[in-house]
């Protein structure tokens, strides 16, 4: 290596004028990785966008679009403002933030634990959010109704006390001096097991119609979204993207192991949980809104991540796509194709394949988050 | 300070084969008024059980001092103390005076930076990026990227030969780039005490000098304290003031080179029977491991491809 001589012989007053072309250039290079990550993070953004229109305009009932934007802004025919305001566009307002949610969740587990795989499907926190919501339905008595003040307010509840006692129990019971993200990864695939039978049991006891709405809402649908749902979801975006954000530099820090964020002034234990409670927030709400509307937390972040060259999902682009992935879905499965499918699948017939196709590449790559 | 140091041997009549009027290496300075780092009746366990007992042990600042030991004997664990990722079961760590644990963790990161034996190599990222990272503890939501911490990573790269490189994937480095990228980091980091776990292992011989000369220009030119673990007692020797050597978690000798490394602490802390030359080069210590007397062919390999090669 050339370096150790051209070490002694550089001496410091010499760095200083090239450092001023160097910064340049690092500015340079800075701006175009940044605007690679902003092109696809804008990009994401007009996808979302041009999705809200599709859905609001696609369904059963055709309107154009003079008569969309009519109805849209009160004034168009009251038949025509019903279907659109009422029921479109809760529908698509609402996979737009089940989707920003989830993408966002997924980004923040998979960068905290250094790991694509630990997605808040993967660690248990979907199957508590769920089994608390099925919990809600059966016990509570609710049917799969819409607009009933349970659903609207109680879900999200019970769904987020779920998810943040899972990711609790999860959590603690992989810490060792440590979190080791396969053993993180293990005990939530142990946790998520053990709440679909308990979501089972619950299904099983009770009524027959609770069991079918249960059933509905498991597999991950938007067919039963109205205003009430979407509402909570969005406060509770509004409230935790702020407070992901102010982690972003402890996040990027992170990527280089516990002990070199310590040294460098991250307070590791605390990052983490803030990480893991906006996380599991973010996931109860999309779930208590949609059902755990599966892949999408997982894809959305590695997706964004790939197309920006970032060196981990970023927070806004993930949830961008996260929402244009789902808002896609929902349109395909409910105005696209010749019957309706609940978006959960079709999520899972797009988001399990490349989970395939992940864990056999990292498998012949040898290469490990370890 | 040193006086509460237990000393096993007296250095001069120790000393067989250095010459007593040895070319004296860099000589210990007199303790400054406040230690870069002290340990007060320090105890360290790892899920109970006992790996440092109790450890008093004061780095002045400004100089260079490598702890040395067998495996397992504790001085990782130490350093590991002394860069807070371990939490004391008793017994204080101060830095610069004030301890350790109180303080707030970026407040900490300003004053003492660690190279950790592992660190993660993340994607995507480039050796400036990287090197960057190290302006974290200086920067906050309101205070972001500055000229001066461009200066600061700029000036890190030159100093560790990595200007060329700056804008290569650090996945990309070998091992020996890679190491001096992540002390660049650190320099970065422009923390007056260094803590740096093993920083040459896994690297060739000509690549652990290669970062024993920069840790050495960082402690000469930003006279910056560094504390370090080290495997190689030759190289420790070389490029240390101060050498403090640690057996079952005890400090069994503590001193100069020529203090320590003497036939009866590398016995005592190594199980080692060496004797100890002096470099032609440096005049520092050097160790020469002996052979039990019977085992003199052993030592000596068979070469299995005689004829290959001729050395004449």
């Amino acid at each position: 290596m050339s370096a150790a001589a051209g070490l002694g012989a550089a001496p410091r007053t010499a760095v200083i004028a090239p450092a001023g072309r160097l910064a340049v250039l690092r500015a340079l290079r800075r701006r175009y990785l940044a605007g690679r990550l902003l092109l696809v993070t804008v990009l994401a953004l007009a996808a979302t966008a041009a999705l809200v229109v599709w859905g609001v305009m696609a369904g059963s009932s055709d309107l154009g679009v003079g008569q969309t934007v009519l109805a849209l802004l009160g004034a168009g025919e009251p038949s025509h403002e019903f279907i659109v305001r009422e029921l479109r566009l809760p529908r698509v307002i609402g996979a737009v933030v089940v989707g920003l949610a989830l993408g966002m969740s997924g980004a923040l587990t998979q960068t905290f634990s250094r790991n694509p795989l630990a997605t808040p499907d993967i660690l248990g926190v979907t199957s508590g959010a769920a089994a608390g919501a099925v919990a809600a339905i059966v016990l509570g008595g609710g049917a799969y109704a819409v607009g009933s003040g349970l659903l609207g307010l109680g879900m999200p509840v019970v769904a987020t006390i779920g998810a943040l006692g899972t990711a609790a129990v999860v959590y603690g019971l992989s810490w060792r001096g440590g979190v080791d993200s396969y053993r993180l990864i293990l005990i939530g695939i142990g946790a998520t097991a053990t709440l679909g039978g308990l979501t089972n049991y619950l299904m099983v006891r009770g009524s027959l119609s609770q069991a079918a709405a249960a059933t509905q809402w498991l597999v991950g649908s938007l067919a039963g979204v109205t205003w009430t749902s979407v509402w909570p979801v969005l406060i509770v975006l509004l409230v935790i993207t702020p407070l992901a954000l102010t982690q972003t530099s402890a996040l990027d820090i992170g990527q280089l192991g516990d002990e070199m964020s310590t040294g460098l002034g991250v307070p590791v234990q605390r990052h983490r949980i803030a990480v893991l409670v906006c996380a599991v927030v973010l996931c109860a709400a999309a779930v208590s809104a949609a059902g755990p509307v599966g892949f999408v937390a997982f894809v959305a972040p590695q997706l964004a991540q790939r197309l920006g060259r970032t060196p981990r999902p970023p927070l806004l682009a993930s949830a961008l796509l996260g929402a244009a992935m789902v808002t896609a879905a929902d349109i395909l499965g409910r105005a696209v194709l010749p019957w309706s499918v609940p978006v959960g699948i079709i999520t899972a017939i797009i988001g399990a394949p490349y989970l395939i196709w992940l864990l056999t590449r990292r498998t012949a790559g040898g290469r490990s988050a370890a | 300070m040193s006086t509460a140091v237990p000393r096993i041997h007296a250095p001069a009549p120790e000393a067989p084969i250095a010459p007593a009027a040895a070319p004296a290496p860099a000589p210990v300075p007199e303790p400054a008024p406040v230690p870069a780092l002290r340990a007060r009746g320090l105890r360290l366990a790892y899920d109970g059980h006992v790996v440092v007992p109790e450890a008093d042990l004061s780095i002045q600042a400004g100089t260079v001092t490598t702890l040395i030991g067998a495996n397992g004997s504790g001085k990782s664990t130490l350093l590991k103390a002394f860069s807070r990722l371990l939490a004391p079961v008793a017994g204080t760590v101060e830095l610069a005076g004030a301890p350790l644990h109180s303080q707030g963790a970026r407040q900490v990161a300003r004053q003492l930076s660690i190279l950790p034996q592992k660190p993660l190599t993340p994607h995507a990222t480039t050796v400036r990026d990287l090197v960057s990272r190290g302006r974290h503890p200086h920067q906050s939501l309101l205070r972001p990227w500055t000229r001066r911490d461009a200066a600061a990573v700029e000036e890190a790269l030159v100093a560790t030969g990595l200007r060329e490189l700056a804008d290569r994937d650090a996945a990309s480095l070998s091992g020996g780039q890679l190491q001096r990228a992540w002390i660049a980091l650190v320099l970065a980091q422009d923390a007056p005490t260094i803590l740096l776990d093993e920083p040459t292992t896994f690297l060739d011989l000509s690549h652990q000098l290669e970062v024993l000369r920069i840790v050495r220009r960082i402690n000469r030119e930003r006279g910056a304290t560094i504390v370090m673990v080290l495997h190689d007692l030759t190289l420790a020797a070389r490029f240390s003031d101060r050498l403090v050597a640690i057996k079952d978690g005890c400090v069994v000798a503590d001193g100069s080179p020529w203090e320590v490394l003497t036939p009866r602490v590398l016995r005592e802390a190594f199980d080692l029977e060496a004797s100890v030359v002096e470099d032609p080069h440096t005049g520092a210590p050097m160790i020469v491991p002996h052979e039990p007397a019977d085992a003199a062919d052993v030592a000596r390999p068979t070469p299995p491809c005689a004829d290959e090669v001729s050395l004449t």
